[in-house]
């Protein structure tokens, strides 16, 4: 679940964002539309604990954030959340498996090379694991970037425009996997987007519209 | 320790993900601390050297001309000597109060590049030389040959060889004198090693053999008898004030003080030294910009990397720490290479040494300072990774909500 409460937030330049109330239960998917400058970034960044609220209250999975000191905010985001990133960062200095067992690092776990093979299997890229990045097409990397973002079952996936530069066809699956990747986790699911082909896919989710 | 294992792993394969820049670095790096280890190699042991054969000597008394060309002929045997000096004379300093100690040395001849020198025993018990095989010399034309010229020529107790006339080689044989060879001795890491000694009678009996066309002659060269040099152990520390300057001003000799030229050549040494330890230190900084740029470029191009990190939780420190760790890997492969060429290069050294028959020197030593390569390594890395990994420390994890 998340749920925020007079969130407001001002930029280092001193312009204020106020946020409405919202509450999304758990499981549930949350379609965050808005135009550029209306504040989906920073809702994400908040929701995240990468920024600060300069009020309110927000709570994600049971954890009220603001009661987190960053260090532990880092450690909650690092096995409470997941992330798919419009522009993928696949390091291509790693393979695809070192790619994923970067969560493990991140999380200060020690690398779990089974659930990585099962991440990826499940997506059906087990057998891209020992490639580069740059040697998979868009779709295989779209694939394994959600293997990333599901790989420690998190309770909250954030999918920034994830259908931004795909044509019908490919939009179409890949929201069809980031459904159902968040189905098998049970984690609520939050897409930033401003592609309508979205709602189609996600009929039953919740809308809201930022205004900037 | 987990963390830190996995540090190195991740840090290892992004330092080689760019292996161009990666090796132009390392190969930077290695430059400068090839050229520190060779100063540190070369330095210590010439001063090495220069403390074991000089240790008990005073004073050197030989022929007029350059003090030091006197020191490096009679102590080191590196250079050509400056003349002889008559018998008598040397007789006479030896009789002297203030001297505790007198060892004539005479050059002239040598064998395959090796300098023959007739001596005293005091000469082996100086050095406290020891036989590795056979005994010392008993009568004249009876040599030992130390461990570099057993090793050289292959000379052993039993073997007859001929004298050259000259230092350098390629003098003409005296044929009519050989040498026999009573003992090999035991390596004692100085001058002795690279020597043929023999008793002073030899040297005399070869040259006045090789001058005297009959008996008449042969007395007259007798009774004008030479040594080339003389080293001096003083009675007492007041020697020092007083003998020097009674050997200058009263004799057709030169006294030069060991500790005074020697002094004065490792000054001369120490220019050279000092340029190398310069271009090493030019180099290491040449070196630590170079990893700079290269760790700041790698900052700005995996921005987006890093912060994706962070956005999957690693804390900030964890993510800086990847930058300095592949700065350190950096001065570790560097310090490994360039020791290791350090070295080499001095072996080369001591080879082309070993050629022109000169001072010791070796790359298969290692000397307390060179400690102070890998720190020096590890000192500019993370020196250069400090801005670099503050600007990954730093990493604006939001960027990656804003990628539009």
């Amino acid at each position: 679940m998340i749920a925020t409460q007079g969130l407001v937030y001002r930029y280092p330049g001193g312009s204020l964002l106020q946020f409405a109330n919202m509450t999304v239960p758990q499981g549930t998917a949350l379609l965050l539309r808005g135009d550029s400058g209306a504040g989906k970034s920073t809702w994400l960044a908040l929701v995240a604990g990468l920024l600060t609220p300069t009020q309110g209250e927000i709570t994600v999975a049971g954890q009220a954030l603001n009661a987190l000191a960053p260090a532990a905010r880092d450690a909650w985001r690092a096995r409470a959340l997941g992330f798919l990133p419009q522009k993928l960062h696949l390091s291509d200095a790693l393979t695809v498996a070192d790619n994923l067992a970067l969560v493990y690092f991140a999380a200060g776990l020690p690398r779990d090379a089974a659930a990585i093979h099962a991440a990826l299997a499940a997506l059906g890229v087990a057998a891209l694991a020992d490639r580069r990045p740059s040697q998979l097409s868009g779709e295989q990397a779209q694939r394994v970037a959600l293997a990333r973002a599901v790989l420690l079952n998190p309770r909250v996936i954030l999918a920034d425009e994830p259908t931004a530069s795909l044509d019908d066809g490919a939009a179409a699956a890949a929201l069809q996997l980031l459904r159902e990747a968040a189905g098998r986790c049970g984690a609520t699911l939050v897409i930033a987007t401003h592609d309508r082909r979205v709602e189609q896919v996600f009929e039953s989710a919740l809308v809201h519209t930022l205004q900037p | 320790m987990k963390h830190t294992a996995d540090l190195l792993s991740l840090s290892w394969r992004y330092l080689w993900s760019r292996p161009l820049t990666a090796a132009l670095n390392l190969v930077l790096l290695s430059l400068g601390l090839a050229s520190i280890t060779l100063v540190l190699l070369v330095s210590t042991q010439i001063d090495r050297a220069f403390e074991r054969d000089l240790a008990g000597i005073d004073l050197v008394v030989g022929a007029k001309g350059s003090p030091m060309q006197l020191i490096l002929t009679g102590v080191f045997h590196i250079d050509a000597p400056t003349g002889n000096i008559p018998l008598a004379e040397v007789q006479a300093l030896q009789k002297d109060p203030r001297v505790a100690l007198l060892i004539p040395l005479s050059l002239g001849d040598s064998f395959r590049g090796h300098r023959i020198v007739g001596t005293s025993p005091d000469y082996l018990a100086h050095y406290g030389a020891t036989m590795a095989q056979g005994a010392e010399w008993i009568g004249a034309m009876e040599a030992v040959v130390g461990a570099d010229v057993a090793m050289g020529t292959g000379l052993q107790p039993g073997a007859q060889f001929l004298g050259a006339h000259g230092l350098g080689g390629g003098g003409h044989d005296h044929g009519e004198a050989p040498y026999t060879v009573s003992g090999v001795l035991a390596r004692c890491g100085c001058v002795l090693d690279r020597l043929i000694l023999t008793a002073t009678e030899s040297v005399w009996q070869v040259h006045e053999k090789a001058q005297a066309e009959d008996e008449e002659d042969r007395k007259i060269l007798e009774a004008e008898r030479e040594v080339t040099v003389a080293l001096i152990r003083y009675s007492s520390p007041l020697a020092a004030v007083t003998l020097p300057r009674f050997v200058n001003a009263s004799t057709s000799m030169q006294a030069a003080a060991p500790a005074i030229e020697v002094t004065r050549l490792l000054r001369m040494v120490g220019v050279g030294t000092d340029v190398l330890r310069g271009l090493g230190a030019v180099l290491l900084l040449t070196a630590g910009l170079s990893v700079f740029i290269a760790l700041w470029g790698a900052v700005r191009e995996r921005r987006a990397d890093l912060a994706m990190l962070r956005m999957l939780g690693a804390p900030a420190a964890r993510v800086a720490g990847l930058l300095v760790f592949e700065a350190l890997w950096l001065a570790l492969a560097a310090s490994v290479l360039g020791m290791l060429a350090g070295h080499l290069l001095t072996g080369l050294i001591g080879l082309m040494l070993q050629a022109e028959r000169s001072l010791p020197m070796t790359g298969w030593v290692g000397v307390p300072a060179e400690a102070l390569v890998p720190l020096a390594a590890a000192g500019v890395a993370v020196v250069a990774a400090l801005v670099p990994a503050w600007a990954a420390y730093r990493v604006d994890v939001a960027q990656l909500l804003g990628s539009r």
